[in-house]
């Protein structure tokens, strides 16, 4: 098979090179090769006016095709701004990609080589300069000013009656808790993670006794939602693209994002109309080898379930009495790679 | 042996040009001397760009490779690898790529792509070959520095290529090495060895750019022929200055990041590390921030595009200008933007972190300046688009490859108006929005620029014309290639699609569009064989090509005035003075389209322009 696949490429080889052979001999003859401007000129003139119509009409078919697929459903209330302020600049670049290529290709076809013709000598024009500095100089700022408002709203303060949780990035996997009744997050400290304690609980501190860990994350609809994160290990990100939410979880700095989702789980499968549809939370930092399955689910509750799901959890505490019991237990620290 | 540049050019006047021809030539061109010092240990400048040229042209299929490697897994996450298995050996397990090796994969790909390829590759060649020709030097300032910085390059490079092959496999967490993975072999087995070569590497790779770019520097401010002021120079040699000094400034923050990445790796120190717990073990360091190496690396990092991608403004300015037959339109204003980009590009790095936990309020800064930079960006866009209106064009294959840069830094640029922007940068970042945006503006535009000069200045290199027609047919296999691999990307960042992913089937969200990523794959690794037309045509030309003439492009800068077989020092005669600019092509009153810039205005008093005429008295 190998030997015949080998024998196809050779002989592929040995055709084409005497394609290219042929064609400098035919050049030759035909006087072409000493020429300075041939045939090929038109050709490739030609061709650039075929590129933009062709690729520009792909472009177009492609991406109304693809629209539907690409178009990610919006689940926050921030993720609406997000999106607008994305489509308007998408047309705003648009239309300025339309420009500039069309007129590119255009001027390439137009005023390819013709012997009659001498080109026009145009060092500046300084009117014409600052025009054209200017106009994008607006534009850039509009599209400036219009993201800082945004963005400061985001990255603000949360409001102080935000539900707030934690989820902390491991290879490769994501764990997530919550404050307990007293909606205090417990002290957590690395040195005491191990495998029963994976978040390093710190039971000697009261407000940790009352948190609890869950297998997917749970958040009310319509409500804001304050998500720290952080990390064991190496760097990850939160990302979130339902909600327009992405931050990297990072060893040692805790970071923060807050939302508010307002499409509960089931309000999007109907939306959607597939009864599978699932919120999925994505690591979008490279962290090793298992980085493109770190898949946690996120459920977005009315209110009301949300409570009532909230109500039935365990705290950590109570589930793993001998973690309780067995404090204080430092962990011996191991050495880094280096002093080993 | 001789390599002292002439510090005046013009000591043989003139008149008496043709005495010295005869002393020069015995002087010059070494006719005995030993291929050792000719080829591998010379100074000649033109010798060690193309020794840049070569090796970086290796490198290019290396990380073109490595790419078409891992598209096979994006677009085939089912299929078989089986019969990569004698290539790949143990990477391949039960006929399925290695996920760690995936990753190694791209991390590879990134490195030899932006460093060996696009910086080492484009910049060494060209600002090598160029700059003292282009200035009307007889070489660089330092012949020994800068064959010195060839060969520390060469040295990282087989370091680098030899941690492809060892057994942990080469760095695998990203070009971009960001610790804690890049600091700790537990996380990842390339942050072993692989790492350790990986950062030895790359502080060779930084000694080698630091002596080629104070060259270039001290060459472009001292070296320059009689009458060759600063605003007379060709802007292939403004954007090379620019990008020189870009260098100097920026990569020894690389280096400082290296650096200080060794210590944590080797010595215990807590710089990038804080209150890690990996492989069942809570590690002793605290303290250290991971973002702080992000600013560090970003500092050289945002930077290094631009030394990426202005060497490339500057050719296809030159080469455009060359064959539409007309003035660069704004000279003084495509200065003006390749100045103020150089400058805005070391206040923009923060854009790549607006999500990792920087305060907001940074964030917002690096949003203004970040925006900013897309005016002179523009300026450039518009004047390019100036010099093409009303010219008449020779669709020569370096103009082909110039016309297609612009068409793809266009499409590559505007979308980082997109990702410049924090609150939009939430969704996009680390998604294949992003791979799509810099793979057009950097990857495929300065790739593009690459080509539009090999093309433009083979006949200078090797005194023979590559051939057009394959010219033309790879330049259009590849311009629709790039295209057809980076256009259909957009659409899957737009979904959400994350970068470094071995396979997006866990999720549900990212389960669809796998009929775009098989067509993406055929794209790119079609585009990828047809280099091998540039390959070909290449090194049949030089050996077979049709023989150049002295100045085959009728162009006006100072290396077309150099004889065909061209010899060290450049000139058989005295160094030719220079009167105008570079571009005065088509110039209202004179017969020939192009006048050279060692013309006096004396010898052209029919095209002179009224602010010239004192210079012609």
């Amino acid at each position: 098979m190998i030997v015949l696949g080998i024998i196809v490429v050779g002989l592929l080889l040995v055709v084409l090179g005497l394609l290219f052979r042929l064609q400098i001999l035919t050049a030759i003859f035909s006087g072409d090769s000493t020429r300075d401007i041939g045939p090929a000129n038109r050709a490739n003139a030609v061709l650039m006016l075929v590129f933009l119509v062709v690729g520009g009409g792909a472009f177009a078919w492609s991406f109304r095709r693809s629209y539907a697929r690409m178009d990610v459903p919006v689940a926050s209330v921030h993720g609406l701004a997000v999106d607008r302020m994305f489509w308007i600049t998408m047309s705003i670049i648009g239309v300025a990609f339309v420009l500039t290529q069309v007129m590119l290709f255009w001027y390439a076809y137009k005023y390819q080589h013709r012997e009659s013709r001498r080109a026009y000598f145009f060092s500046h024009n300084n009117k014409l300069e600052i025009v054209w500095t200017l106009i994008p100089a607006i534009v850039m700022a509009a599209l400036v000013f219009a993201g800082w408002k945004e963005w400061g709203r985001i990255t603000g303060p949360a409001p102080k009656d935000a539900v707030v949780l934690e989820v902390m990035g491991k290879q490769f996997n994501w764990l997530v808790r919550y404050p307990g009744r007293d909606l205090k997050l417990g002290v957590v400290n690395y040195r005491l993670i191990d495998a029963v304690n994976e978040w390093g609980f710190d039971l000697s501190d009261k407000a940790a006794l009352d948190d609890f860990t869950a297998g997917e994350i749970h958040v009310p609809k319509g409500v804001p939602v304050l998500l720290k994160i952080r990390s064991r290990d190496v760097l990850h990100a939160v990302y979130l693209p339902q909600f327009r939410l992405q931050m990297y979880a990072v060893p040692g700095m805790p970071t923060r994002f807050w939302f508010t989702p307002n499409t509960t789980t089931e309000e999007m499968r109907a939306k959607l109309g597939n009864p599978k549809f699932n919120y999925e939370l994505a690591c979008n930092q490279v962290c090793g080898s298992g980085h493109f399955a770190m898949k946690m689910t996120v459920v977005v509750d009315e209110p009301d379930d949300y409570v009532a799901w909230f109500a039935q959890q365990q705290s950590f505490s109570s589930l793993n009495p001998e973690v309780r019991a067995g404090l204080p237990r430092p962990q011996p620290l191991a050495a880094t790679p280096a002093a080993r | 042996m001789e390599n002292t540049p002439n510090l005046s050019p013009d000591l043989p006047t003139r008149d008496s040009a043709a005495a010295p021809v005869l002393a020069a030539a015995g002087e010059h061109a070494h006719p005995d001397q030993h291929w050792l010092w000719r080829y591998v240990l010379s100074q000649d400048h033109k010798v060690i760009a193309k020794q840049f040229l070569i090796t970086g042209m290796f490198w290019a299929l290396v990380g073109g490779s490595l790419s078409s490697l891992f598209r096979l897994q994006l677009g085939w996450p089912e299929g078989s690898m089986e019969w990569l298995k004698p290539l790949l050996g143990h990477w391949i397990e039960a006929g399925k790529l290695n996920p760690e090796f995936y990753l190694a994969l791209v991390t590879m790909h990134g490195t030899i792509m932006v460093f060996f390829v696009l910086t080492a590759g484009l910049s060494g060649t060209f600002s090598n070959f160029l700059i003292p020709l282009q200035i009307g030097a007889r070489d660089m300032a330092s012949g020994f520095m800068n064959m010195l910085s060839y060969w520390f390059f060469f040295l990282s490079s087989v370091i680098m290529f030899s941690s492809l092959f060892i057994e942990t496999g080469p760095a695998a967490s990203g070009w971009t090495i960001y610790p804690p993975l890049s600091a700790l072999p537990q996380a990842i087995s390339g942050s072993g060895l692989g790492m350790t070569l990986w950062l030895v590497s790359m502080a060779l790779f930084i000694v080698s750019q630091l002596l080629g770019s104070v060259n270039y520097i001290s060459t472009v401010l001292n070296l320059r022929t009689r009458g060759m002021s600063m605003t007379k120079l060709p802007l292939t040699i403004w954007s090379f200055f620019l990008t020189a000094v870009l260098g100097t400034l920026s990569f020894p923050v690389l280096f400082a990041a290296v650096l200080l990445l060794v210590f944590d790796r080797s010595f215990g120190t807590s710089f990038f590390l804080s209150d890690i717990y990996i492989a069942g073990q809570a590690l002793s360091n605290q303290g250290g921030s991971p973002v702080l190496f992000q600013h560090l690396f970003w500092f050289l990092g945002h930077p290094e595009v631009y030394i990426v991608i202005m060497p490339a403004m500057g050719i296809v300015s030159e080469v455009l200008a060359t064959h539409a037959r007309k003035p660069i339109f704004g000279y003084r204003a495509m200065i003006g933007s390749l100045l103020g980009i150089s400058l805005l590009s070391f206040v923009v790095w923060g854009h790549h972190m607006f999500v990792t936990g920087m305060n907001p309020f940074l964030g917002s800064v690096f949003v203004f300046l970040t925006l900013m930079i897309a005016v002179p960006s523009a300026v450039k866009t518009f004047n390019w688009l100036a010099t093409l209106w009303r010219g008449n064009i020779r669709f020569t294959t370096a103009m082909l490859f110039s016309i297609g840069f612009v068409s793809l830094f266009v499409a590559g640029g505007l979308t980082g108006i997109v990702l410049g922007n924090a609150t939009l940068d939430i969704q996009m970042h680390n998604t294949y929005f992003v791979i799509a945006h810099f793979h057009l503006v950097m990857g495929s535009a300065a790739m593009f620029g690459m080509f539009a000069g090999i093309y433009h200045w083979f006949p200078k290199m090797f005194g023979r014309m590559l051939n057009e027609r394959l010219g033309y047919v790879h330049f259009w296999f590849t311009f629709a290639g790039a295209y057809l691999t980076f256009i259909p990307m957009h659409y899957i960042g737009i979904a959400g699609f994350p970068r470094r992913y071995y396979s997006w089937t866990g999720f549900d969200m990212f389960s669809q569009f796998s009929d775009l990523n098989q067509f993406i794959s055929v794209a790119a690794i079609f585009a990828f064989l047809a280099q091998f037309i540039f390959l070909f045509n290449f090194f049949h030309s030089i050996w077979r090509g049709r023989r150049a003439t002295e100045n085959p492009w009728r162009s006006n800068t100072l290396e077309w005035t150099t004889p065909v077989e061209l010899g060290h020092g450049n000139w058989p005669g005295a160094v030719p003075a220079v009167y105008r600019w570079p571009y005065d092509y088509s110039k209202p009153g004179s017969d020939a389209d192009f006048i050279p810039q060692h013309v006096p205005f004396s010898q052209t008093p029919a095209s002179n322009m009224p602010y010239e005429q004192p210079a012609a008295e």
